[in-house]
């Protein structure tokens, strides 16, 4: 394991409506994150009764050091899969985070400074198989975050998916990492790494 | 040595997953269950681990009663058992819980609190089960208490919950809460030479020696599994030494207080607490559960700024850990308990406080977690 | 009566809870009668028989007989008979309830009992009422009795044991009575040695509570009503729809011969466990 850049609460929410596999985005996050990079990571999550169609969303906390709090305070990056999570949870940004949206479902995004890949129209075009939206963003979360590494990604994959569905999953994460990096080359160097406790106590 | 070289397993798991892994260490082989949110997953992975575990069996039950009766029932045939529940299914547990109190039977039940009363917010968590953890069932009666606020302490505090249950032959009950129960985080498994894992007494003498209910030194009488050749007699109805159904004052209160002694007499041993940055602090936050991760931030923040404030997490809620609070509240001049309820643990803390320092209570019935800021600002203002 | 008294040292408490606490007349001693008579016919060891008992008159029958017993509560003891028989398999499990224990409180765990055919034998002492809080009607109270709760008669009707057992899925399913001891003897060794779940509905008399509130005058007119109003199914059949409303038929409604969960289970822990030993011993 090679020396990772510290963190100190870096938080990430997930959002979108049940169904478009947000709950499993977070899981697999979460583990690569605790388990291959070695970070302290926290993942909880907000769901409704319905299993589809609801509003549905994985929080995560990723740190160098033990976290106590398990829930983010305020956000480093909102990844936003519908235009109502888009809207609800724009606000808990923290002012030197980053939006990521799917620019298929969020047409309006709250501010002009923001991250957009077309995820449900790639998966439908691309993969052919739309369920594949969530491994699309996450190729490109593995692009966006300079702290989580693409092989890593790549490898949990195969221990999370069922066998019958890997290919195309490992093609889905391999177009999402590669359309963000061909769209946003130096995204990974805009992270100032602020700790949320600043922003927390100067409230 | 050797053992510092071994690489403990990791996982990412839910506390509710991490129950299950603890409840395996410590030796658990049967669970009765009925499905319930935010408890579920525990009856999930259990209904696919326990068919790999040596005679393990896993079954799902009509309702939260025969669950209880149902593992009430293996145990007494020699196994170490679990159920799991949120709100609506503990209040219905509490008849045979109140059965497993008075035949002094080991089990281990685990809560996972979640807004209330009645159906209430089964997706949302709540601390609204602490007094009906200790008072639930009619009669007077010990119990054990536990919870646990992280998902490594989910592993931890199952396996301290079976060695209690075992050791003092009692029905201890974990209470989590969905925050807990639902977080994901990493835990390591510890090897199982790493733990102590204790057994239920089994009795040293022959059948027709054996005394069923019979006073011993430490209150705890053994308990031989049905079919072993030790024929005995269990009913919740008042019973003598042998077993058998008696309403003498005498009889009835000799068994009453054996019962009360056995948890008493073992405090030292039950009250797990944790004490962060205690030594100094002048304002004490008393938290458990999801909460007490909060308040740990908030101390945190607070000693950042100067303030004397120290964090004492109560792992053991019954027997209340009373030693590790009355020092702390002559030495303190604020004690601040936050919890998800209108104040049923608080209650505790000011009976043990009994005047001596100050105490506030951060109460939230939401379906909201207390967050460290708002037990910041009371640290501040206090 | 030397065989009495041998069958008594040594399957009763004698020495420890007797006198029991049953009425002159009342029935549930000659079940425990031809329990033990079963037990002893076919040779059980008295350490492999749990016997599980719920609440009221039927639920105190654990206390006086030395196998290992358990009186539970109120309506739950197959419950934890359930639990106890897929914790050891071995054991003989021999659940006692009333008609209150078995069809009011405890009828979901009746049903659901049956309907997952865990390997017990369920004997359900009906007598129609709740005898030891005094006489008040049970589901099984037939319509028009008077009890304590039913002053002017039960306007409710009454479940009958028997269907219920056999519609919720039970192997084994049979009827007998207080007054036809020899036949109870058979159905209970027929039960105890057949695998699923296995019921016994005994129709067993409540004089002090039940009877002198409904016209029988005598402990005595309450067993001649047993014999002339039931009838063995088999004749029972051949009788015509009126005649059939009188009577109660007894005898062996089902037996299937079903194999219990807790077998069943065991057989798909010892296939995943192979499966699993096969796999680790391929990588």
């Amino acid at each position: 394991m090679s020396k990772q850049r510290e963190l100190n609460r870096f938080e990430i929410r997930l959002s979108g409506t049940g169904g478009q596999g947000i709950l499993t985005l977070g899981k697999i996050m979460g583990q690569v994150l605790a388990l291959d990079h070695g970070f302290y990571a926290t993942q909880t999550q907000s769901y409704g009764p319905e299993a589809r169609g609801g509003a549905s969303r994985a929080d995560l906390v990723v740190s160098s050091a033990p976290i106590s709090y398990p829930k983010p305070v305020s956000l480093d990056l909102l990844v936003a899969l519908s235009q109502e999570a888009c809207n609800l949870y724009f606000c808990n940004l923290k002012p030197s985070g980053f939006l990521l949206v799917d620019t298929t479902l969020v047409t309006q995004t709250p501010s002009n400074i923001f991250w957009g890949l077309p995820f449900t129209s790639l998966a439908k075009d691309k993969i052919g198989l739309p369920q594949t939206m969530n491994i699309i963003c996450l190729g490109a979360l593995s692009h966006f975050l300079p702290f989580m590494q693409f092989t890593s990604v790549k490898k949990a994959l195969a221990g999370v998916l069922p066998a019958k569905i890997l290919a195309i999953n490992t093609k889905a994460l391999t177009l999402g990492y590669s359309q963000a990096k061909k769209l946003y080359p130096d995204a990974s160097e805009k992270w100032t790494f602020s700790s949320p406790m600043m922003t927390e106590s100067a409230q | 040595m050797a053992t510092k070289k071994r690489k403990r397993k990791e996982l990412f798991a839910l506390g509710n997953e991490a129950v299950v892994e603890g409840a395996l260490l410590a030796g658990c082989s049967f669970f009765a269950g009925y499905p319930i949110t935010p408890s579920t997953e525990i009856a999930e992975v259990m209904s696919q681990r326990l068919p790999f575990v040596h005679d393990g069996v896993f079954i799902q039950m009509e309702d939260e009663i025969a669950s209880m009766g149902a593992i009430i029932g293996a145990s007494l045939a020699g196994r170490k058992t679990m159920t799991a529940t949120s709100g609506p299914g503990f209040s219905l547990m509490q008849e045979n819980l109140g059965y497993a109190c008075m035949t002094e039977v080991p089990l281990v039940l685990v809560n996972v609190m979640r807004g209330g009363p009645s159906t209430g917010m089964p997706t949302s968590p709540a601390q609204g089960d602490v007094q009906q953890a200790r008072w639930g069932c009619h009669g007077d009666h010990p119990i054990i208490v536990l919870s646990a606020c992280n998902v490594q302490e989910c592993l931890e505090m199952t396996i301290v919950a079976f060695n209690f249950a075992e050791k003092y032959r009692t029905p201890v009950i974990l209470l989590l809460d969905e925050i807990t129960a639902h977080t994901r985080e990493k835990i390591s498994l510890p090897f199982p030479d790493e733990l102590e894992i204790l057994a239920r007494v089994a009795p040293a003498m022959p059948p027709e020696w054996y005394i069923s209910y019979e006073e011993t030194m430490r209150g705890v009488p053994p308990l031989p599994p049905l079919g072993s050749g030790y024929r005995f007699h269990v009913t919740g109805l008042t019973h003598d030494k042998n077993g058998f159904p008696t309403s003498k004052p005498d009889e009835v209160k000799a068994l009453m207080y054996r019962q009360f002694r056995k948890i008493d007499q073992f405090f030292y041993d039950i009250q797990l607490v944790d004490e962060v940055q205690c030594e100094d602090a002048e304002i004490v936050v008393v938290a458990y559960g999801c909460v007490a991760r909060s308040a740990e931030l908030a101390v945190h923040m607070a000693r950042e700024r100067g303030v004397k404030a120290g964090f004492l997490k109560l792992k053991t809620l019954f027997p209340f850990p009373k030693s590790a609070l009355q020092p702390l509240a002559r030495q303190c001049r604020t004690i601040i308990v936050p919890e998800m309820n209108m104040g049923q643990l608080s209650r505790e803390v000011k009976r043990v406080n009994n005047g001596l320092a100050q105490v506030q209570t951060i109460n939230r019935i939401d379906g909201q977690i207390i967050t460290p800021s708002e037990i910041f600002k009371s640290i501040m203002q206090a | 009566m030397a065989q009495v008294t041998e069958l008594i040292h040594n399957y009763l408490r004698h020495n420890k809870k007797f006198p029991h606490v049953y009425c002159a007349g009342c029935g549930h001693g000659i079940v425990l009668g031809s329990l033990i008579r079963s037990v002893h016919g076919l040779g059980y060891s008295k350490d492999d028989i749990v016997l599980v008992a719920g609440i009221g008159c039927s639920g105190r029958m654990a206390v006086y007989v030395d196998f290992n017993t358990v009186h539970t509560t109120h309506g739950r003891a197959l419950t934890f008979a359930t639990g106890i028989k897929m914790a050891n398999p071995k054991l003989k499990v021999i659940v006692v309830m009333g008609d209150g224990d078995a069809m009011a409180i405890g009828g979901n765990h009746l049903i659901h009992a049956a309907r997952r055919n865990i390997g017990l034998t369920a004997l359900v002492l009906n007598n129609n009422i709740y005898g030891m809080t005094g006489g008040q009607s049970s589901p099984t109270s037939p319509e028009g009795t008077v009890s304590a709760t039913a002053p002017f008669g039960q306007l409710e009707r009454s479940f009958d044991i028997v269907d219920m057992a056999i519609t919720s899925g039970a192997s084994y399913v049979a009827r007998g009575t207080v007054m036809h001891v020899p036949m109870l003897d058979g159905l209970i060794s027929d039960a105890l040695e057949k695998p699923g779940f296995n019921l016994v509905e005994i129709l067993t008399p409540c004089h002090t509570q039940y009877g002198r509130k409904n016209k029988f005058k005598t402990v005595v007119d309450m067993y001649t009503w047993y014999k002339t109003n039931t009838m063995k199914r088999e004749l029972y059949a051949q009788k015509s729809p009126e005649e059939q409303q009188k009577l109660t038929p007894i005898g062996v409604f089902r037996d299937e011969g079903w194999p219990g969960l807790e077998t069943r289970y065991a057989q798909l822990r010892t296939k995943l466990q192979e499966q699993e030993s096969c796999q680790s011993s391929a990588n």
